[in-house]
């Protein structure tokens, strides 16, 4: 059944493509959405916290994915490695990846977010330097990396692991939501259940009130940035293992996307990311299928839109500060 | 009260100054004169020296410069230099290329655009400049539209090539279900509209991707629903090589086709092993056809056999060098040489119709397996 | 400053290198207007003509100035060209963010509009073009005259600013400026995909100027020398410099200052933000347009990837790196923008890094600009000096 030519004309809409394959457009969107999710995390932590879009959130992903490279490169990983050497990479790429971002976000608290708190900077100068910072680092490894795409070894072959119907889920595709649904599962517990955690949820209820409690308010936002950025390490580990490239400015969209999804779900919930992030990813894969793929950046940039202007606390309203983060 | 008058007659004087200043003008942006010499002239060559897509001119670009190498040693006193401008195949980047060009008088002819692309923006900033364009591999039917008064092209265009993929995916791929992407450039959505227009109903979903596009989960989506048995992609590496290394990765076996965009070897580099066994259709003659010593004398410059377009380079260039060395020097006289020009070329015989396109019959379409790194000659494609 | 108040406001010791230029030009500009009005206009009118006579630059000691006393270098006129349509953006950015207090960052989705409207209504090779070629049987050199596009663009970008403007003014600051972007975006996307009236991602090439569609005889506006169109774009920056400085100084002007200041008290003396707002972004984007129509025209050749949000940023950068609130603040960064890396070619790679410094480095030591507008300056030390609320 060939669809009509929409090549020359526009764009004309696909139902057919996209209801004939729901269940596989469904499992491809809410693997990509994964990503999105964990590295949505990282906004919605900063923002539930310190109202404050951490714009260079994008670039601690990236840097992320340059070090998996890095550390892939060191140890000599090819492609379809041996059962042993792949865990081997995988853990080390998790561990580099997430070491590296971690490290990025904190630096960039350091040097830059802290003084604009102590100036008692307007939140615009905020987020204008925090557009500066992304600048900066993705040009950084622009420059050091190259402009063009770098790829990397396939470490993970892809495989069909079962088929529901004509819905087929490979290995890395529930590994990518697996993953995604632990570390959100994990990162719940520590905010609910932990001392830090704790400390966590009173800052981002009042932050004076915290302090005047005995709450270190700087460790506490150090700590929120480290998080971030270990999520972040980690998407940064599941993008390479599922795409094989990486690039200086692939931080840019992703990151946007990822905002989108944290926006989506409630800019401030940590749950709502999750929720946001797999969202985000169908929205984009059905958009896709209904037109063609270069529609489907522009349907995230609507959600996004859309979002803010009717919806802005999103679908599960902001609540880090309340006990059900 | 003094320290204003002073102050005053400060900045009237300065004006003075800078008006009397104004009589030593400049003298004009980067050399305008013509050159003095009798014979010869300054050729301009534009296209993707750098950049992801590279691999595909850079051939071109050396079979040029031999070219002109050939003919300076040759004829001593009629030198013809040949400037290089990169544009990393994007239009962006040569349209201020064009216009320093056409401002430039120097430059008296224009080997280029090597990409469709940027060939369809420049081409209006050359024509009103009144610079003939030769180019060794654009090849977007649109770009000889009628009217057009500058561009000509050395190589076979993608009506052509089009008519001749249809065929091998018909007879020789025996393909009933065929999938085909392009990304959105002039010259991927004319050769696919092509092959949309030839397949006709084989064609079972269709995808555009985006420039510098990284991840193709809805691409690779849209293809396993439709489960082709052969996907037709009209683009270059930069898109293609991560499109090819994500669908076999995804377990997408079905055969791949490119063109001549994706007979470059940074595609099988970028892509690596999921390469293998892609088919690249090509209007250009495997090394070992190409005529007179002209592969042998490549190699000896070069180190290597020419790949994608060689040929077609070195014929360009060949065609103004011998215009220069008949004496002509103007960019009118050079645009009349070019028109009127009919003789044997290392890739085909060389005559231009009002058009600016070869004669038809003498274009031939060759297939490429890729193994490993290499492009083996398959065979050449019947055109009826 | 004392010493207390120093120490008050936690400023470090590095600063005091800072203080000794800020002083040094402060004195400048305090004297220059101390001066009675007639010194001022004679030197302004001095520093015009220089405006002017610059693409002719012949001076010995400042020849080095000139991008083409290097090798390779680009056309001077051609970079001074750029150099005005970027002044030209900045003053239109700056009347949003700079008067209005509005965070934008699509500006360039108007600078896209703008330069689309000339090249879909004036090109040849436009699908609009020839669309209505046939439709009304015109001859296939028919096109809408390049004088007829400027009105065309300034509707065209003035609705999409209040398009834009309506739904999204009465968020705050920084959700306001995520919902630009993405509008940027959309509008480049949207562009890019739609191949049946823009072209498509090729873009459109054959853009006419002043003088019609590019060929061998246009003889002022042409391909050969690039001063006529410096001297266009010059004027009309001046022109643009001239209108904005009175609406600046009028009732508008005001009320953008009053919004800025303190959205509510304004509202409770009658200034309606929503209304002022609105009037800021058609105004800015209007602004954008006329750049675009301005670049588009020399450039003869357009595709969407060219208006991305890097460029959006870019241009938010000049701007605030220069100083928001000051035309002439403005001005200089959108000049450092053009001129840096054609001058010094050996660097272009590190173009948008150094932007990027830059802005941070302005944003952490000096958040008012290079060129401050005096009230910015003030507010922002205003600040400083309260209590910090929350974090």
């Amino acid at each position: 059944m060939p669809p009509a030519a929409s090549g020359a004309k526009g764009v004309l809409v696909n139902f057919e493509e996209l209801f004939g394959h729901l269940g596989q457009h469904t499992v491809d969107g809410l693997a990509k959405g994964a990503i999105y999710a964990l590295v949505a995390l990282g906004y919605t932590l900063v923002y539930g916290v310190l109202k404050l879009i951490n714009f260079a959130h994008s670039e601690v992903f990236m840097v992320g994915t340059f070090a998996v490279l890095g550390t892939w490169t060191t140890l000599g990983a090819t492609n379809n490695p041996p059962l042993g050497m792949m865990l081997l990479f995988l853990v080390a790429g998790l561990v580099a990846g997430a070491l590296a971002s971690g490290a990025t976000a904190v630096a960039v608290e350091r040097i830059a977010y802290k003084r604009l708190r102590e100036m008692n900077a307007p939140p615009l100068i905020f987020l204008i330097t925090a557009i500066g910072l992304s600048l900066v680092l993705s040009e950084a490894f622009g420059i050091w990396q190259g402009r063009l795409v770098v790829g990397m070894p396939v470490i993970l072959p892809q495989k069909v692991l079962f088929s529901i119907g004509d819905t087929a889920v490979t290995n890395t595709q529930l590994l990518t939501l697996i993953a995604a649904l632990v570390m959100m599962f994990a990162l719940d517990q520590f905010i609910n259940h932990t001392r830090y955690g704790r400390g966590v949820r009173a800052v981002a209820q009042n932050p004076d009130t915290a302090a005047l409690m005995g709450v270190n308010k700087d460790r506490v936002i150090m700590l929120i940035f480290l998080l971030g950025g270990l999520l972040a390490g980690a998407a940064a580990l599941l993008y390479a293992i599922r795409y094989g490239n990486t690039r200086f400015n692939v931080g840019f969209l992703l990151g946007l996307k990822a905002f989108t999804a944290a926006v989506l779900g409630g800019i401030g919930n940590l749950r709502g990311a999750l929720l946001g992030g797999l969202l985000l990813g169908v929205v984009e894969v059905y958009a896709a299928t209904l037109t063609q793929s270069n529609w489907e950046d522009v349907a995230a940039f609507i959600v996004l839109v859309v979002v803010l202007l009717f919806r802005p606390t999103g679908l599960l309203g902001e609540s880090l500060g309340r006990a059900r983060a | 009260m003094r320290r204003n008058y002073v102050r005053a007659l400060g900045a009237v004087g300065l004006a003075a100054a800078m008006v009397a200043a104004a009589g030593c003008q400049d003298t004009g942006g980067g050399g305008g004169d013509t050159q003095a010499a009798d014979c010869g002239g300054k050729i301009a060559i534009f296209g993707a020296f750098t950049g992801p897509n590279a691999g595909l001119v850079l051939p071109s670009l050396n079979g040029a410069k031999l070219a002109v190498k050939e003919h300076n040693a040759a004829k001593p006193d009629c030198q013809v230099t040949m400037q290089e401008f990169d544009t990393q195949g994007t239009p962006e980047q040569a349209t201020p290329i064009a216009n320093q060009v056409a401002q430039d008088q120097s430059f008296t002819s224009v080997i280029g655009g090597h990409f469709s692309g940027e060939s369809k923006a420049t081409m209006p900033i050359y024509e009103a400049a009144g610079l003939v364009m030769v180019s060794p591999s654009a090849t977007a039917t649109e770009l000889t539209a009628a009217g057009n008064k500058s561009f000509h092209r050395v190589v076979g265009n993608d009506g052509t090539q089009g008519a001749a993929a249809v065929n091998y995916i018909r007879d020789v791929l025996k393909g009933k279900k065929v999938f085909v992407a392009d990304d959105g450039q002039p010259y991927g959505v004319g050769i696919v509209n092509e092959i949309k227009r030839g397949l006709g109903s084989a064609v079972v979903g269709s995808d555009k991707v985006q420039t510098d596009q990284t991840n193709f989960d809805a691409t690779i989506s849209k293809i396993r629903a439709a489960s082709p048995d052969v996907i037709a992609y009209g683009g270059y590496t930069n898109e293609a090589a991560p499109l090819v290394k994500q669908m076999r990765a995804a377990g997408v076996d079905a055969k791949f086709l490119g063109f001549d965009g994706l007979y470059d070897p940074g595609f099988p580099k970028g892509a690596g092993d999921a390469a293998n066994g892609a088919i690249v259709t090509c209007p250009c003659l495997p090394a070992a056809e190409a005529g007179g010593s002209f592969s042998a004398d490549y190699e000896k410059e070069y180190g290597e056999a020419p790949g994608s377009y060689g040929a077609e380079g070195y014929d360009g260039a060949k065609i103004l060098v011998e215009g220069y060395a008949a004496g002509k020097k103007s960019r009118a006289d050079l645009l009349a040489w070019v028109d009127a020009y009919d003789k044997q070329g290392v890739s085909k015989y060389l005559k231009f119709d009002a058009n600016g396109d070869v004669d038809k019959s003498k274009v031939v379409v060759w297939s490429y397996e890729i193994k490993g790194t290499t492009f083996e000659p398959q065979q050449e494609i019947k055109l009826s | 400053m004392t010493t207390e108040e120093k120490a008050r406001t936690g400023q470090e010791t590095g600063r005091r290198p800072l203080e000794g230029i800020r002083n040094a030009f402060g004195g400048i500009g305090a004297r220059f207007a101390a001066l009675p009005r007639w010194q001022r206009m004679i030197a302004f009118l001095a520093f015009v003509a220089f405006l002017y006579y610059l693409p002719l630059l012949g001076i010995p000691g400042l020849i080095w100035l000139r991008t083409d006393s290097i090798p390779n270098g680009n056309n001077w006129a051609g970079v001074l060209f750029t150099c005005a349509v970027y002044v030209l953006i900045a003053i239109g950015l700056n009347v949003v963010i700079g008067l209005a207090g509005l965070l934008d960052l699509g500006y360039v989705g108007f600078f896209a509009i703008g330069a689309y409207s000339v090249a879909v209504f004036g090109s040849r090779q436009s699908p609009v073009v020839k669309a209505l070629q046939e439709r009304f049987d015109l001859s296939q050199d028919w096109a809408v005259a390049w004088a007829v596009c400027i009105p065309i663009a300034l509707a065209l970008t003035m609705i999409s600013g209040v398009v834009l403007g309506w739904p999204t003014l009465r968020l705050r600051g920084d959700y306001l400026a995520i919902v630009t972007l993405g509008f940027g975006e959309i509008i480049r996307i949207v562009v890019r995909n739609s191949t049946s009236w823009s072209g498509g991602p090729p873009g459109i090439a054959a853009i006419p100027g002043p003088q019609g569609a590019p060929s061998a005889d246009n003889d002022i506006f042409g391909l050969i020398d690039a001063k006529p169109w410096y001297w266009l774009a010059l004027s009309v920056v001046l022109l643009m410099v001239f209108l904005v400085r009175r609406l600046e100084n009028s009732r508008v002007g005001r009320a953008w200052l009053a919004i800025r200041e303190d959205e509510d008290a304004a509202a409770v003396m009658g200034v309606y933000p929503f209304k002022f707002k609105l009037w800021a972004f058609a105004i800015g984007a209007a602004l954008g347009g006329l750049s675009g129509l301005l670049f588009a025209s020399r450039q003869g050749f357009i595709e969407p990837n060219q208006f991305n949000a890097q460029l959006s940023i870019l241009f938010v950068a000049m701007v605030v790196v220069g100083g928001s609130g000051n035309m002439a603040g403005v001005a200089l960064g959108a000049f450092l923008l053009g001129y840096l890396p054609e001058r010094f070619r050996d660097f272009a790679e590190w173009r948008f890094l150094v932007f990027g410094l830059a802005l941070v480095l302005v944003m952490l030591l000096r958040p008012q600009g290079l060129i401050p507008s005096r009230r910015r300056a003030r507010e922002l030390k205003d600040r400083q000096e309260e209590v910090p609320a929350g974090v």
